[in-house]
């Protein structure tokens, strides 16, 4: 696949495959997402802006320069913003990938940062010699300043120029909790939220603080993705428990969706509303309790995100998805093209423990134009 | 049922160091409202958050694209969300006041920079918030102050009547999009007040026949309460 190069959050020619629950592939027009939603369904994005978590500076007692990417918060509380886990690097910047980055000095806990106009401390190092907790001086007010004067987009080798925050938020971006975009958002704007309303389906958010998605470093990859906070509002978790009620579908947007529900049902199937840290990591191995169907991006083996992909469907057909995207031009990245994959027959049972009053089998016809052949066929 | 006091509503306020905006600062937190305020002058900023160590003070310019982002991070980093924006901060254009043919081009483009697009690219940055408020089953609102200056043509007043006739007239338009999303957009004409920017504007009026900006601001606050409310408080964590 190509990565997607270029900054814009729709382009026009923006393409979805559609992966149904048998395994078959279309392609398709990301524009005609709508037509994959049916009456009934309950599509759920995430609402996180995304902070400018790059904090450029140096580490104090070395004078060496660093950056180091913001990646997980405990909780999304407003004053809860002295403490972060961080990725750091050496000197440079995004142009450098991240592979090649030199490395940044070593950290013992107590060590001094100056990041601009603010001022942290290095805490602990955590699994990683370049992953730390850090914690900020100041007042919350001080600290949200420091981070939106002086913090930069977290951004890759493949896109050629800076990004400015705005790129980087959705058109539904509403807490700045993400450390980088929940990209498949990046599909929405306003007209598109009408229209899934006139689909009579139901649009509904909750806010997961999407953590960093690359490190330049194996090690440090494999224990991507971190713990992420997120919030769940008590309508969301109604919508939810209401969809599955009268069979309608459960469309995830976003991996992080799929992440912070099926973390709020791992106690006994129910979705519940309110804060968590989704610690949940989704793979071939997991059952899906909540999500029948999810738009992401087009990722590549090896990723995290293709890894919760596994939760979906087969290797084989995950295989041949990858197969025609690197075929057909397939673009990656945030700013690349989609893919909605309903969960596969084999992937599908899951545990009806409070909920099993639910019908089996899906209320509404399948729509006239999709090529979804999915349902609730248990 | 939402709560439609004005107690526990997130509410932001452009120009909230002076005039209006530093009155309406004042009855909010009154009245229970978690209030951030926005202003161009750091020591202004600190001044009424001296005064006022339960508000919010954040530096910015709404007149500068760049700022609106960091404005907005700050806004939501303090309140956690948003019920209330008041887009109050506003540009007089030319000063002393010109008519149009010797108002320069730069005045006017400044004029609505702020009074126009600032608002704008505010309430845009900021939308979604809103939306996600009334998602939780809140009545968010965004209030944008405008002026008689918007309706009737006084001449001396082009740059600022133009502009604030576009924010009007951007006000109902925003209204009636954003209906579906459960997000109300008013206008406000709060009267000619006795303000610094009034005085800017015609330095030899007579203060005894202008509006006092806190009795404007009670009745900015009455709207508020009457039109917005703030979703169910979410349920405990976890």
């Amino acid at each position: 696949m190509i990565p997607a190069a270029v900054a814009v959050q729709r382009p026009p020619d923006a393409r979805l495959m559609v992966v149904d629950a048998t395994g078959q592939v279309v392609h398709k027009r990301r524009t005609d997402f709508p037509a994959l939603v049916q009456s009934g369904d309950l599509v759920i994005a995430n609402d996180a802006a995304t902070l400018p978590a790059s904090l450029f500076g140096i580490h104090v007692a070395t004078g060496s320069p660093i950056e180091l990417r913001l990646a997980g918060r405990r909780s999304l509380r407003p004053r809860d913003i002295h403490r972060f886990t961080a990725v750091a690097f050496g000197a440079g910047d995004f142009r450098t990938p991240t592979e090649a980055r030199p490395l940044p000095p070593p950290f013992t806990a107590g060590d001094s940062l100056q990041l601009g106009p603010l001022r942290a401390v290095v805490r602990a190092i955590l699994e990683h010699p370049r992953l730390i907790e850090v914690a900020f001086k100041g007042s919350p007010q001080q600290i949200w300043e420091g981070l939106a004067r002086h913090g930069r987009p977290i951004q890759y080798s493949y896109l050629s120029d800076p990004l400015a925050v705005w790129d980087t938020w959705t058109a539904i971006a509403s807490r700045p909790v993400a450390f980088e975009p929940p990209s498949a958002g990046f599909l929405f704007d306003w007209r598109l939220i009408d229209s899934l309303r006139a689909r009579d389906a139901i649009f509904a958010t909750l806010t997961h603080a999407a953590g960093i998605s690359s490190t330049g470093d194996a090690r440090l990859d494999a224990m991507l993705p971190l713990g992420e906070a997120y919030e769940i509002p008590t309508r969301t978790a109604n919508a939810i428990d209401a969809a599955r009620r009268r069979g309608g579908r459960i469309i995830a947007v976003g991996t992080t969706v799929v992440r912070a529900v099926e973390d709020a049902a791992a106690c006994d199937g129910r979705v519940r509303a309110g804060h968590a840290v989704a610690t949940l990591r989704i793979g071939s191995r997991t059952r899906l309790q909540v999500v029948d169907a999810l738009l992401t991006g087009q990722h590549e083996p090896g990723t995290s995100h293709y890894e919760l992909l596994r939760a979906f469907q087969d290797d084989s057909v995950l295989r041949r998805t990858i197969a025609q995207a690197e075929m057909r031009g397939y673009r990656t990245h945030e700013f690349g093209d989609s893919l909605f994959v309903v969960r596969g027959e084999g992937a599908r049972q899951r545990p009806f423990t409070t909920t099993s009053d639910i019908p089996r089998g899906r209320l509404s016809a399948p729509a006239s134009d999709s090529d979804l052949t999915a349902g609730h066929s248990g | 049922m939402a709560d439609t006091s004005i107690r526990g509503l997130r509410i932001a306020i452009t120009g909230g160091t002076s005039g209006l905006g530093l009155a309406l600062v004042r009855r909010l937190l009154d009245a229970g409202a978690d209030v951030a305020f926005v202003a161009r002058g750091r020591s202004g900023v600190e001044r009424v958050c001296q005064e006022r160590p339960d508000v919010h003070g954040i530096v910015g310019d709404v007149s500068k694209k760049e700022d609106i982002h960091p404005i907005a991070i700050q806004v939501l980093g303090a309140l956690g969300g948003l019920d209330v924006l008041v887009n109050n901060a506003s540009s007089l254009g030319p000063v002393p006041l010109a008519p149009l043919a010797d108002t320069e081009c730069e005045d006017l483009e400044r004029a609505f920079a702020t009074n126009v697009l600032g608002p704008f690219r505010l309430t845009k940055a900021l939308l979604g918030s809103l939306a996600a408020a009334a998602r939780e089953g809140g009545e968010p609102v965004v209030v944008n102050i405008s002026s008689d200056a918007a309706v009737t043509p006084y001449a001396g007043w082009g740059a600022y009547g133009a502009s604030k006739a576009a924010l009007a007239h951007l006000s109902r338009i925003w209204d009636a999009e954003l209906a579906a999303e459960g997000i109300r957009v008013i206008s406000v004409d709060p009267g000619d007040m006795d303000t610094p920017l009034h005085e800017l504007a015609l330095p030899d009026a007579d203060r005894s026949s202008l509006k006092n900006p806190d009795q404007a601001a009670a009745e900015i606050v009455e709207l508020i309460a009457a039109r917005a409310a703030r979703a169910p408080e979410p349920e405990a964590a976890r």
